[in-house]
Parts: C-alpha cells; sequence; structure tokens
C-alpha cells in the first residue's frame, strides 16, 4: 500500500531560530537546538520521520531556509 | 533655417522639449513659470510624440516622479520656481547620488519665503552650490534670451545623458514671460524601446535572462562603498569642469573694465556697454553661460588685463563670490545687485561702475 | 553543520515540493528573525515567477526596514526617497506602461511621510500595485511611534503608550484609499501563519492579474510583526498581533473588482 511521505531540508547556517516553523508544523517535527550556528542564532532541525511534506513550515519561514520532498512510499 | 515663432521663454522650453524626443514631463503651477505646463498641455504630445505630460500633486512628487521615470533611462523633465526648487532639493540630490540624467528649468522670482513674483537671480548658490544634501553638483544652464530657453533644452538634455546627471536651466521671470523670436530647431524622435536598453544599459528597464538587475539607489551602507560613490561622482565633476565650461565674450578686446553678469543681467548689461562706451569707458562683457561649471579659467585671464570688474546680479552678491575665487587679488572686483524682483536699469550700472570701479 | 537528524531517501532532487524561488538572490535576508518582511518578499518573488514576469517588472523599494528590498529581490528595481515610491513608481508605469510595478512600503512611508504620494497615486488610478507592510512601528530607525501605532501601545517615542489625546490617532490607511475611485483592490492579510501566507499570494497574484488589465491600483496590506520593536520573540509577537492588531486592523478584502465589500465587523458597541 502506498503512502505519502515527506521530508525537510533547512539551511541552518541561514536559520535565524525564530521559531514560526514549530508553531505551524501539524506533527512536531521540528525542534530547536541547544547549539548555535555560525551566526549565534539557536536553529530548527528535524526531529522524527512524520513529516508528511504539507510545505506549512517552509511557507511561514520567514527566511525561506526550508526545502520540502514529497513521495509516495510503499509500506511495509 | 528653422521654423521662427514668436514665443515666450517658457512656451520656448516647453516646445523644445517636446522637439527634443523629451518622454515625460512632471510639474506643478507655480508663477512665473506655469506656461511651461500649460502650453505642453494644449499642445497634447501625448497624441504626436508619445511624450507624457503630468501634472503631480506637489513639486515633491514632481520631482520624484522624475527620479522614477529617469531611473528607467527616459528622458525626463521638470520646472518650478524658487519656492518649488527649494522643495525639490532632496529628490536632485537623489538623483545626483543615483546618477540620474534628467532636466530641471527654474524660473526664478524673488525670496527667501514666499517672496515675489518678479524676476529674481537669488537661487544662483542653491543651484551651483548644490541646493540639497551631500556633496554634490549639477550642471547648470544660464539662458539670457528666449532662443537660448530652446536651444537650452536640446543641450540640457544631451548633457545630462552624456554625464548621467540632473541638468538645471536657471532662467527668471522676466526671460520667461517675455516674448521674442526663437527659431526651433528639427524634432529629434523619441528613442524606441530597443534604442533606449542600448544607450541606457544602467537603466531599470525589467530584467532579461542574461543580465544581473539593476539596481538605481543612491543608498550605500559601507562608508568604503559611500567613498567610493562620491570619489566617482567627484571625477565626473572634474571632467565636466575640463569639458564643458560655456561662455561669452562681448567688447572685450579693447576692455578696461568688465562687467560679469549671467542672464537678464549680461542682457542689460549690454545696453550699459554701449552708453559707458558713448561716454568713453572701454567696457566689456563676460558672461558665464554654464554657471556649473563656472568659467574659471576664462575670469582668471581675464582678470590680468583689465583694471576692474563688476559683478551684476538681480541678488545681494552670489556669483561674485565665484568670480573673486576665479580672479584671485588681481584686479578689484565689486558687486552691484538690486533684489525682489527689481531689474537694474542700464544707466544705474554704469553709475555703478564708474562709482564702485572707476572712481572707487 | 550537519543536520542531525537523518536524511530519509526520499530527499532527491525529483521529489522537491516546495524551495526558495531563484527570484530572491541568494544571500541571507537584513530582517530580524521571525519578520514578516521576508515572507512577503518570497510570496512577491513567487507571484511573480509563476506569471512569468521577471524580465517585465520594475519594483520601487522605500525607506525603512525594507530599504535594501532590490538587494534579495531579483528583478529591476529602484530604491525611493522616504515616502515617494508612490511618485517613482506613477512615471515608471506611464513611460513603460507594458511593464509590470510596484511599491513595497512600510507603514511610516506610505502612512506618514508619503501619505500625499499615496493618496494621489491612488486617486489618479495609477496602474501598479502597492504592497504596505503595516507592523504598527518604525522597526529600522529603532521602534518609535508610526501612525499606525495602536492606541496606548508604547513605542520607543510613546514610552508609557500613544496617548490619542496628545499623540493623534492611529491612522487606517488601507480603509482611507478604499473610497477613492482610483483603487480598484483594496485587501489586507497576514503572513504569520501557512493559512495566511497562502491569502496573502492570492492577494498578490490578483493584484498583478488587474495590473494586466489597467484597472487602477491595487492595494495589498500585510499587517505583519515587529517582534524587536514591540519587544517580544517572534512567536509572541505574532500572537499579541493575533489578539490586538487585528481587532483594529481587520483582515480580509476591502474592496474587490472595484466595488467595497460590506464590512461584517463594522458594528461597534455604544
Amino acid at each position: 500500500m502506498a503512502k505519502v511521505k515527506g521530508d525537510i531540508e533547512i539551511n541552518v547556517e541561514r536559520c535565524k531560530g525564530c521559531e514560526v516553523c514549530i508553531a505551524s508544523c501539524p506533527f512536531t517535527v521540528i525542534a530547536m537546538t541547544k547549539e548555535v550556528n555560525g551566526k549565534g542564532y539557536h536553529y530548527a532541525i528535524k526531529v522524527n520521520d512524520d513529516c508528511t511534506g504539507c510545505m506549512n513550515c517552509a511557507i511561514v519561514c520567514p527566511d525561506g531556509v526550508i526545502t520540502v520532498y514529497r513521495a509516495k512510499v510503499t509500506a511495509e | 533655417m528653422g521654423e521662427l515663432r514668436l514665443m515666450k521663454g517658457n512656451e520656448a522650453v516647453a516646445e523644445a522639449a517636446i522637439r527634443a524626443g523629451c518622454d515625460g514631463y512632471f510639474g506643478y503651477p507655480i508663477t512665473p513659470q506655469s506656461e511651461i505646463m500649460e502650453y505642453l498641455m494644449s499642445e497634447k504630445p501625448y497624441e504626436t510624440t508619445g511624450m507624457v505630460v503630468l501634472q503631480a500633486e506637489s513639486e515633491v512628487a514632481s520631482i520624484n516622479m522624475l527620479y522614477g521615470g529617469a531611473g528607467t533611462g527616459k528622458r525626463v523633465m521638470t520646472s518650478s520656481s524658487s519656492p518649488g526648487i527649494s522643495l525639490m532639493q532632496e529628490g536632485i540630490s537623489y538623483m545626483a547620488g543615483a546618477e540620474l540624467p534628467a532636466l530641471l528649468v527654474n524660473v526664478v522670482r524673488g525670496g527667501p519665503g514666499l517672496g515675489t513674483i518678479q524676476p529674481s537671480q537669488a537661487d544662483y548658490f542653491q543651484s551651483v552650490k548644490g541646493g540639497g544634501h551631500g556633496d554634490y553638483k549639477i550642471i547648470v544652464l544660464a539662458p539670457a534670451s528666449v532662443q537660448e530657453m530652446a536651444d537650452f533644452a536640446k543641450l540640457g538634455f544631451e548633457l545630462a545623458f552624456k554625464y548621467r546627471t540632473p541638468v538645471m536651466i536657471q532662467s527668471d521671470g522676466a526671460i520667461g514671460q517675455m516674448m521674442e523670436k526663437v527659431e526651433l530647431f528639427d524634432p529629434i524622435p523619441r528613442r524606441t524601446e530597443e534604442e533606449l536598453i542600448a544607450q541606457c544599459p544602467w537603466a531599470a528597464t525589467g530584467k532579461p535572462k542574461n543580465r544581473d538587475h539593476i539596481i538605481i539607489t543612491s543608498l550605500d551602507l559601507d562608508p568604503a562603498g559611500q567613498e567610493r560613490v562620491n570619489l566617482k561622482l567627484q571625477a565626473k565633476y572634474r571632467q565636466i569642469e575640463e569639458k564643458e565650461v560655456l561662455f561669452e565674450e562681448i567688447s572685450c578686446e579693447d576692455a578696461e573694465y568688465v562687467f560679469v553678469a549671467f542672464g537678464l543681467s549680461a542682457r542689460i548689461c549690454q545696453k550699459s556697454i554701449d552708453m559707458a562706451r558713448a561716454q568713453g569707458i572701454k567696457v566689456g562683457l563676460f558672461r558665464p553661460i554654464t554657471l556649473y561649471p563656472f568659467p574659471t579659467k576664462q575670469i582668471a585671464a581675464l582678470a590680468k588685463k583689465v583694471k576692474g570688474m563688476l559683478v551684476v546680479e538681480m541678488n545681494a552678491g552670489q556669483m561674485i563670490e565665484d568670480v573673486k575665487l576665479s580672479a584671485g587679488c588681481s584686479v578689484k572686483i565689486e558687486h552691484y545687485g538690486r533684489f525682489g524682483g527689481i531689474i537694474p536699469a542700464p544707466d544705474e550700472v554704469v553709475r555703478a561702475l564708474e562709482k564702485q570701479i572707476i572712481g572707487g | 553543520m550537519e543536520e542531525p537528524f537523518v536524511k530519509t531517501d526520499i530527499r532527491k532532487e525529483e521529489n522537491i515540493v516546495y524551495k526558495r524561488t531563484n527570484l530572491l538572490v541568494d544571500r541571507p535576508l537584513s530582517y530580524c528573525p521571525g519578520c514578516g518582511h521576508g515572507v512577503v518578499h518570497r510570496m512577491l518573488m513567487e507571484t511573480l515567477e509563476e506569471m512569468g514576469l521577471q524580465d517585465k517588472t520594475i519594483g520601487v523599494s522605500p525607506v525603512g526596514c525594507s530599504v535594501l528590498a532590490y538587494d534579495f529581490m531579483n528583478i529591476d528595481m529602484l530604491g525611493a526617497a522616504h515616502g515617494r515610491a508612490p511618485a517613482l513608481a506613477t512615471a515608471i508605469k506611464r513611460m513603460w506602461p507594458n511593464r509590470f510595478v510596484f511599491t513595497y512600503q512600510g507603514d511610516g512611508d506610505l502612512a506618514a511621510i508619503g501619505t500625499a504620494e499615496t493618496i494621489h497615486a491612488c486617486n489618479r488610478g495609477e496602474n501598479f500595485v502597492i504592497i504596505f507592510i503595516n507592523n504598527g512601528i518604525y522597526g529600522m530607525t529603532g521602534g518609535q511611534m508610526a501612525p499606525t501605532t495602536l492606541p496606548n501601545m508604547r513605542s520607543s517615542t510613546s514610552p508609557y503608550g500613544r496617548d490619542v489625546s496628545i499623540m493623534g490617532h492611529p491612522l487606517k490607511m488601507t480603509e482611507l484609499v478604499a473610497q477613492l475611485p482610483g483603487t480598484y483592490y483594496v485587501t489586507r492579510q497576514a503572513v504569520h501563519t501557512p493559512s495566511h501566507v497562502r491569502k496573502t499570494k492570492k492577494a498578490l497574484r490578483k493584484a498583478f492579474e488587474n495590473q494586466k488589465n489597467n484597472t487602477g491600483i491595487s492595494f495589498v496590506e500585510v499587517v505583519s510583526n515587529c517582534n524587536s520593536g514591540w519587544k517580544m520573540t517572534p512567536v509572541q509577537s505574532n500572537k499579541w498581533m493575533e489578539e490586538n492588531m487585528f481587532p483594529f486592523y481587520p483582515l480580509g478584502d476591502i474592496k474587490v473588482d472595484g466595488k467595497l465589500v460590506e464590512q461584517k465587523e463594522a458594528v461597534t458597541k455604544e
């Protein structure tokens, strides 16, 4: 049976850590790091595999740092 | 020979703008120059050459419309009189900083403040020294006839695009209002879109795939970058000072004294020369046509030949500073001026010469 | 820097469903974390990309936080003097009627110093798009009171809150320009949630479609946050915006196809 699977790729060096993406994600896929990037910002990372590729995070991201992937995969 | 017409100075500059292939006029009414927009609106060039004519909501809007039009490579002009030109200074500074070509016409009236609607030359400092903020210059042309009002519209656009700088025709209420015979030059067609893009590769015209996007701005927040902008402007001004000086000498060959005067004052001095020479005083006239670039070298050379110079201006003494800087201390230089819309009579100029220079 | 969570096997070029548009220049935006400017920039550039207008568009940026918008938008642009963007755009559009022209302005630029240019461009029915970012404050100069600052709202020049008896009232420019015959489409949107962003993009698309037909001004206000000026975190500021800005600046269309939309929330309790 095919199901939709998503993934996000975050350009962490461009992330300013505003956390707006976290509030927009319906599946709590994103969280903030304790570490900081080159600019000194805590940055967003993907913390689980529940992403459906809904694009919400990428659309609200003020800095446009998120690329979204989506594909149909066959369930095991 | 071109077409001959009897016209007001204001009408002549308007007609010449149409003939010079002007793409757009943006202005706001103010005495004594309102005939410029009135003439354009009645001629309807938007139906013939396609030139846009728009009455803006203010001089501030007019000059910024000019900035917009000029930034896209179009041949644009505005006109106003002294208080309106004061309002435009911010925009002129921006255009100088962004290196944009445009033609401005200042039909000067007496000031300060609301002043008077009568002719004056009291805006010399504002035009020539850079009326707005920052280190910049604009080319300033001073017509002394209705004919020159027409000719300088064409010349003004040529210089504006040659150097990517605002150019001002600094006229006055008398030259703007008086009627004279004018020989009009043949119309030059407005540039096509292709010609404009080829001639103005710096202009914002819409970014095609094969070039970088164009940014028209006077902003550079990096001090080193802003210094480079300034150095570039200064290099351009040195070039303009080298190449574009215009002046006229009348009866200077045998002159012992000279009047130095521009625009309307220079015309009055021509009559004064006739009167003085009838009395046996050998006097000539030096007329700067470009107020910036100022004919510094020519005045320095003349100062070595004559016994005295009388700078005649319809102001309290503005151009005289440049005359003195040019001539140094080699010769006696005095100022004669009337203000507030009073035009000096030729005989009072002769008396001033006798009293301040010859007898003084 | 390595992303700590493992990549999935679907992270391939052909599976990309969303990425930053190439009409944004590949450089970091100069805006504060969480600022709405970045989203509006991207939605605007996506709109132009989807309509194929990159080579036909001339934009005008303002003075304010978005003064450097021309550094981020990969189209030809002019930087206007403070408040004068509608004057520039008027001339550009009249000289280049076959180009698409927009101004991008903040509330200080559009609703204070540029009020005359804004109203007259709208009233003449110029054929360009005005994008108006309203965050109720002067961001770039350090959070001073703007014409749009709410009553009792604190700013660096109203440190005890905007006292309207002394400082005057906030100005609803969008409602004001909607009354003018020269505006064709007037709307107020937001960009703090995905659904609001999608609506904003639809509004921008409609605005540029209108320009194709020379219908007059399309005016798109985006109520946005200024977490630095408001002195809140980005997420807090978005919540504060919903609770305080939206009641005063209600979202939605105000004028569509040249006709005023009936206001549902116009009833005030006496």
